[in-house]
């Protein structure tokens, strides 16, 4: 066995998974996630810029079925990665490090995830009715 | 506060050979992105399904255009820096890496241009 086959410490995949494990991983899957969003922003952004059928075009892909459930996915991701993002600045300040207060924060950052998505979705919906 | 000692300030250098500059850097980009990326969101989604003429009129402010901008700058910055690492965490490859890390520097900086060119053609009018 060469030395690049080795088993590897740690073997993450027998440890039960926690709140902060799960947290953690989903703060990379959502920045990778939103890494790849960004085309979708470039393509919208340069749609607009080559005139109003391109741009209708980029709208109605936007809003067609699949279109709508990426956008919904790519919202979550952002307000999740944005609030979980303000946790690991307060770490980084050395505030709220205390095992019950990373879990307060935690099941926190679940929420105004969930509850921050919601409402823009029903800004957009508003605002679709709207106008 | 300076958190590097005399020594590190002069030669700028940690175990990485970079110093703090890479954290500093995706932690400051963060922070920017806190307002931005709010400000951003509460703009689209109060103009879902908006026609064209609408968007480009938004767009035509110096104002939104100047924001809309460092909200790419930033978004790719950040986005470039955390695929980095990720990247290193994952990919040993030497060769896999390096190829790996250009690609994501080359077409983050693709996509920050294209974006700033479009919100530059929106703003002028062309």
């Amino acid at each position: 066995m060469g030395t690049n086959d080795r088993p590897l410490s740690p073997h993450l995949q027998v440890y039960r998974p926690q709140l902060t494990s799960v947290l953690s991983i989903l703060h990379r899957i959502t920045g990778v996630a939103l890494a790849m969003g960004g085309l979708l922003l470039v393509y919208w952004l340069v749609a607009a810029a080559s005139g109003p059928e391109a741009f209708a075009t980029a709208q109605a892909l936007i809003g067609s079925f699949f279109g709508q459930l990426f956008l919904f996915g790519w919202t979550f991701a952002l307000f999740y990665h944005l609030c979980n993002g303000i946790r690991h600045l307060s770490w980084d300040i050395g505030l709220g490090l205390e095992l019950p207060m990373v879990a307060m924060t935690g099941w926190s950052v679940v929420g105004a995830s969930v509850a921050l998505t919601l409402l823009a979705w029903i800004v957009g919906y508003i605002a679709m009715g709207g106008g | 506060m300076s958190m590097r000692s005399a020594m590190g300030r002069v030669r700028g250098l940690g175990s990485a050979k970079s110093g703090t500059g890479h954290w500093w850097s995706q932690r400051l980009s963060a922070v920017a992105l806190v307002p931005l990326t709010l400000w951003f969101v509460a703009a689209v989604a109060t103009r879902t399904g908006a026609e064209h003429a609408e968007i480009a009129e938004w767009l035509s402010s110096p104002w939104n255009a100047c924001l809309m901008i460092l909200l790419v700058v930033a978004t790719f910055y950040h986005a470039w820096l955390g695929l980095q690492v990720v990247i290193e965490d994952y990919v040993h490859d030497e060769r896999w890496k390096i190829g790996s890390l250009l690609l994501v520097k080359g077409v983050s900086i693709l996509l920050a241009l294209l974006a700033i060119l479009a919100i530059l053609i929106l703003l002028t009018g062309r």
